[in-house]
């Protein structure tokens, strides 16, 4: 749920799975003619599609499995990682890593034959973040040794809270107490290369309580944190306790507020906000979700899993936005029958791109600088796009934007309201690149 | 003239809100004839006559009408008034079947009523009319039935058709009793002089209680109880003594075949294939086909083309000498009906038509019909206006007045590729309504649209409510406003103007304070009934809408009928819902226009973060700047989004702020998440943002949606 994210980082003694070299990950990679390195490499993203249960709060991709068919599971996770990479022709992973669902319920022999398959095919550094999501409870934490022995370097803990009356409300399978001891073994394993999820705006939660769990949150993690804000999600079992009055979410204003709050506590103990919710401090950004917010590709395995890549094996040419089959029954199915279950894939054009890498892009407190900003559109720069426009030096004028020699990027007010801000630089892009139709 | 589509309705009294509740009663299932038919205005419902010459009520009619056999003195002119839904269709059709205009069948039901929307809200839009012929005492007469809309909208349009009668039939709901429309159209038929018949309806109900309504009717017009008539229009009963009390009562016209001839115009209609037809009433004199005739009002000249008697349909007649014979069959009803509407054949009498003969008929002294004379335009036709032998030049008749607009309402559509469908229906329409006035505006907010004057709030409700059902446009109505009026105190405006007194429909042309002595604003006479235990709320109502008490009469122990002078503009929104929800439905009101009233009135702008918003900007009255300013800043702050600062909405006078609302900032918009690379929903969230900025209207650095202007400037849904 919601650790859709990646930290990064991880650096620790990976078991060597992989092989080991040298070779340096080019920051540009192209697809398309005008950006050729984009193409060589790529991050990959598993989804582990099962939970034990359901949160009240989560609509993501996910199952209740009704059997054990891990097995089947296994080895239709690796068919599907041979087909894709195969068909991205990419030479380099740069990252791994494991969503859900709960992909701590897989067996660590899944996560290390998965792992072989990819250093099997293309090169996969020693160095190379792999990242597991996992839920913090006795089961969980009991596999952390095995997972790191397969070669997971960097453990992504969904904490969500410190008080047990909200985690049993928000119908997680752990305790305050079992998320702490997880977190120590995690961060016994893997120094430096833990990521605590935790969540705000949850019902019933006031600022002041939200302030007090933040600091006992931040005492015991190690150097990353992801900070989400639940949102009420239609179709689940929150909405509908919400819709019925029996449960109260915080106000706009608090929420605000809690968010507000919560960026000033971090930069306190030395946390570095470099994304709209994430934070690191010594140098442990997830490298693997910077590289979504860089626009890099991304291959996706596994039911439901989003991928942006250029299938190279067939001849393409251009970027693909590509979703894989969405239920695991039908998924393996077409996996079996295919080696892959992809549902839908749609060519990127050249704007539909640009606008991805902008609203990916500006998610970053660093945004997008020139060199980034050239790699996709040598073109049109970001001053000759944005410069001019009205609306984006109102933006500028109050603070909360910038556009410099770094590049274009949000202020620290800026960012809280990015959302407000990204409509007026579509549109701004949108103009700029078919001047006459936006007349 | 008949273009006004709107004729009224009879019956309600204000505004079309009302006429919804009871609305439903009438529908006539089943009859659905085009819309073609329009009449004219004035004559609302009632199927004119035209019935055939038949004979009397009862009998059949004998073959062979002679037209002359109807000298001045054997004619009798009428018209029935009534309150909504007390039955006035009813009567008409009662009378149309006992006279043979149309048969006699259970289907009957408001056979003049033809459109959609006269029959779902029991009004009637365009009137009608009908010749009939009744034989009493061994004489056969011709009973010109000459139907009116009796809504106040149209009052103009009424006391034209009023002016074609010499007596009325006043009729009253046994049950309710006198109600504010009674009143209104009692006054109207009395100022012109005519014949009071009163006629207490729905004798059968068990509720009836007609002593009562005597009563009343002693009391509040002064007529003996001893003059009601009681019936029930929808059992037949004593409807034949009601015929006979037409006859004699009612005095013949009083015009001469001998004088000039001399007619007045009290509706018109649009043909697409013979233009307009005007209906007339002939006050002296004769025409016939071929004659040069001359409109008074236009002075332009027209052959006669065609003319004929309504009955309710047109029947063509060649000649109208006083001597032509008619045949009777052709002057059946079935036949025309037939031929025109192509309803049920069984709805009509049966008799077949003959289609060898030529009805003859016209116009003589005293008679009603139909002329076709190559006018082109129902503005050609104004109601009210007379025509006249191009030889023989006359005086116009008394009273014309050309259409005025009190009622403006801006009409755009919804979106505006639907511009040219909108454009078309309110052609149409207004093609035959002259009285509608269409002006195109734009507006900033929601695009290319129409300003559009109406004669009163039913009447443009009415409007609306056609062009929904018949054109099935979509349309964005704005809140109505009044026509004010500037007097100019500069002698260079009075120049540039033409005139010392300016009309101002649109806030932009509003004249500043310097350059004005006075401003005046449109006044109405208001009629309210109501039972006695809510006259506390309905006077306090009133007094907020800045009314002044005229009078207050018990029309009997439980009824009380209260006289107002109101500001129009205080009684175009809402006051009749008002009105009826306070009173429980028990409340009934009429308003006719009561000329202009000096006012202090001032310009109210609508500021954002100190910018004001062009098509915001209203006139008001300076008591009631405060709480339209405060409820607009309220609604618009409920419908601009949050933006990334603050936005300060303020209503003001001049440089003086009023009221004022503060639109917070929004201090997080972000989604905190990012689930495992899909952003596929986030992009389209946000570029369907990026897409609605195009269509926001900007307001110096703030966007405001279309929405919000619409919200503020539509008209409520009722």
């Amino acid at each position: 749920m919601l650790k859709y994210i990646f930290r990064e980082v991880s650096r620790g003694f990976s078991p060597g799975l992989r092989r080991f070299s040298d070779v340096k990950v080019t920051e540009n990679v192209a697809e398309s003619p005008t950006f050729p390195h984009l193409i060589e490499q790529a991050s990959l993203y598993l989804h582990w599609p099962y939970c034990l249960r359901r949160c009240t709060y989560c609509n993501f991709n996910k199952y209740i499995p009704k059997e054990d068919n891990e097995d089947i599971m296994a080895k239709c996770l690796q068919r599907e990682t041979e087909t894709l990479l195969q068909l991205s022709q990419v030479s380099c992973i740069t990252s791994v890593f494991f969503g859900g669902g709960t992909p701590s319920l897989a067996h660590p022999s899944t996560i290390a034959k998965i792992l072989e398959t990819v250093s099997n095919q293309v090169y996969l550094s020693d160095e190379a973040e792999v990242t597991l999501e996992v839920n913090p409870t006795p089961v969980g934490m009991s596999k952390l040794k095995d997972f790191h022995f397969a070669g997971v370097n960097r453990f992504s803990i969904g904490v969500q809270s410190l008080q047990d009356e909200h985690l049993k409300s928000l119908g997680r399978d752990h305790s305050s107490l079992e998320a702490l001891q997880t977190l120590e073994e995690a961060r016994r394993l893997c120094p430096g290369g833990v990521s605590v999820d935790i969540m705000f705006g949850r019902p019933e939660q006031t600022i002041e309580s939200w302030s007090n769990e933040l600091s006992e949150m931040l005492r015991v993690c190690d150097d990353h944190v992801s900070l989400y804000q639940l949102t009420l999600e239609r179709g689940t079992q929150l909405f509908k306790q919400v819709h019925c009055g029996q449960v109260t979410m915080p106000t706009e204003e608090m929420t605000a507020e809690m968010y507000r709050c919560a960026r000033k506590t971090l930069q306190q103990h030395g946390f570095q906000q470099y994304e709209v919710s994430n934070f690191a401090k010594n140098n442990s950004q997830s490298r693997h979700n910077l590289s979504y917010w860089k626009g890099k590709q991304y291959i996706g395995v596994g039911p439901g899993a989003h991928g942006r890549f250029v299938p190279l094996g067939e001849g393409g040419a251009t970027r693909e936005a590509r979703t894989q089959t969405l239920e695991p029954d039908v998924w393996i199915r077409e996996v079996q029958q295919r080696g892959h279950g992809t549902r839908r894939r749609i060519q990127l054009g050249h704007l539909e791109l640009l606008e991805e890498v902008l609203v990916m892009g500006m998610r970053m407190t660093k945004g997008i600088n020139h060199k980034h900003w050239e790699l996709f559109n040598p073109e049109l720069g970001l001053h000759e796009i944005f410069g001019a426009s009205p609306v984006v030096q109102e933006l500028l004028q109050n603070g909360q934007l910038i556009l410099d020699d770094r590049g274009l990027r949000c202020s620290w007010d800026g960012l809280a309201v990015l959302d407000s801000i990204l409509p007026i630089l579509l549109l701004e892009l949108d103009k700029q690149s078919f001047p006459k139709a936006a007349s | 003239m008949s273009y006004s589509l709107v004729k009224p309705l009879c019956d309600t009294a204000l505004l079309g809100r009302v006429l919804p509740f009871k609305v439903c009663r009438r529908k006539m299932p089943g009859y659905n004839m085009s819309y073609r038919v329009l009449r004219p205005r004035w004559m609302k419902c009632f199927p004119v006559l035209s019935s055939s010459f038949r004979s009397l009520s009862t009998q059949p009619a004998k073959d062979g009408v002679d037209l002359s056999k109807f000298p001045v003195d054997k004619i009798r002119n009428f018209c029935i008034i009534a309150h909504i839904d007390h039955g006035k269709s009813t009567l008409a059709d009662r009378m149309l079947e006992m006279t043979g205009a149309i048969a006699k069948t259970e289907k009957n039901k408001q056979v003049l009523d033809k459109l959609q929307v006269e029959r779902e809200r029991g009004i009637t839009v365009k009137a009608q009319t009908a010749s009939l012929f009744y034989s009493h005492d061994r004489q056969e007469y011709l009973l010109n039935l000459i139907d009116t809309p009796g809504h106040v909208d149209f009052s103009y349009e009424v006391s034209r058709s009023l002016s074609a009668c010499q007596g009325v039939l006043l009729i009253i709901d046994a049950n309710q009793g006198i109600q504010a429309q009674t009143v209104a159209n009692f006054y109207l038929a009395f100022e012109a002089q005519l014949t009071i018949i009163p006629v207490i309806n729905k004798i059968d109900l068990k509720n009836a209680d007609p002593e009562r309504v005597e009563s009343q009717i002693e009391k509040v017009f002064d007529i003996p109880r001893e003059e009601c008539i009681r019936i029930s229009a929808k059992l037949g009963t004593n409807v034949e003594t009601v015929l006979q009390a037409v006859v004699e009562r009612i005095p013949p016209p009083a015009g001469s075949i001998d004088d000039p001839f001399k007619a007045l115009v009290f509706d018109s209609n649009f043909d697409h294939y013979r233009g307009v037809v005007a209906n007339i009433a002939v006050f002296g004199g004769r025409v016939k086909k071929g004659d040069k005739i001359v409109s008074a009002y236009l002075c332009k000249t027209y052959e006669v083309n065609e003319l004929g008697l309504l009955r309710p349909e047109e029947h063509p007649t060649q000649k109208l000498s006083t001597q032509t014979q008619t045949s009777e069959h052709d002057l059946r009803p079935g036949g025309m009906f037939e031929h025109i509407l192509r309803p049920s054949p069984d709805r009509y009498i049966q008799k077949e038509h003959d289609t060898n003969h030529t009805s003859i008929f016209l116009p003589f002294a005293g008679q009603v019909g139909y002329i076709v004379a190559g006018m082109k335009d129902v503005k050609e036709a104004q109601i009210g206006d007379t025509l006249y032998h191009q030889e023989q030049p006359v005086e116009a008749l008394p009273g014309f007045k050309p259409a005025k607009a009190m009622v403006f309402a801006g009409m755009y559509p919804t979106d505006q590729s639907e511009y040219p469908t909108l454009r078309s229906a309110i052609e149409r329409l207004t093609l035959n309504d002259s009285s509608v006035t269409v002006q195109r505006d734009s507006s900033l907010a929601l695009g290319a649209g129409w300003r559009l004057g109406f004669l009163g709030l039913l009447h443009m409700e009415v409007f609306n409510q056609r062009l929904e059902q018949e054109y099935n446009a979509s349309v964005i109505v704005t809140v109505p406003t009044v026509p004010y009026k500037a007097v100019l105190s500069s002698a260079k405006l009075i120049k540039e103007h033409g005139s010392e007194e300016l009309t101002i429909v649109n806030p932009a042309q509003f004249p500043d304070r310097s350059v004005v002595s006075e401003y005046l604003e449109p006044m109405v006479l208001g009629t309210i009934l109501a039972p006695e235990t809510h006259t506390g709320k309905i006077m306090s109502l009133c007094l907020s809408r800045r009314a002044v008490q005229k009078n207050m009469v018990y029309v009997d122990d439980q009824r009380v009928m209260m006289k107002y002078l109101f500001p129009l503009n205080e009684i175009v929104v809402d006051f009749y819902d008002l009105l009826k929800s306070l009173s429980s439905g028990y409340a009934s009101f009429d308003y006719e226009n009561a000329g202009y009233q000096t006012a202090d009135l001032i310009k109210m702008d609508i500021l954002l973060n100190g910018r004001p918003v062009e098509e915001l900007t209203t006139i008001v009255h300076r008591d009631r700047a405060y709480s339209t300013g405060k409820a607009m800043c309220e609604r618009l702050k409920e419908s601009i989004p949050r933006q990334m600062f603050e936005i300060a909405v303020q209503a003001a006078i001049g440089s003086k702020v009023i009221a004022r609302e503060t639109i917070k900032a929004y201090r997080k918009n972000v989604l905190a998440k990012c689930y495992g690379g899909d952003i596929t929903r986030k992009m389209k969230l946000l570029k369907k943002q990026a897409d609605g900025k195009k269509k926001m209207r900007r307001i110096g650095n703030i966007e405001v949606p279309k929405d919000a202007f619409i919200s503020i400037l539509k008209r409520k849904e009722k």
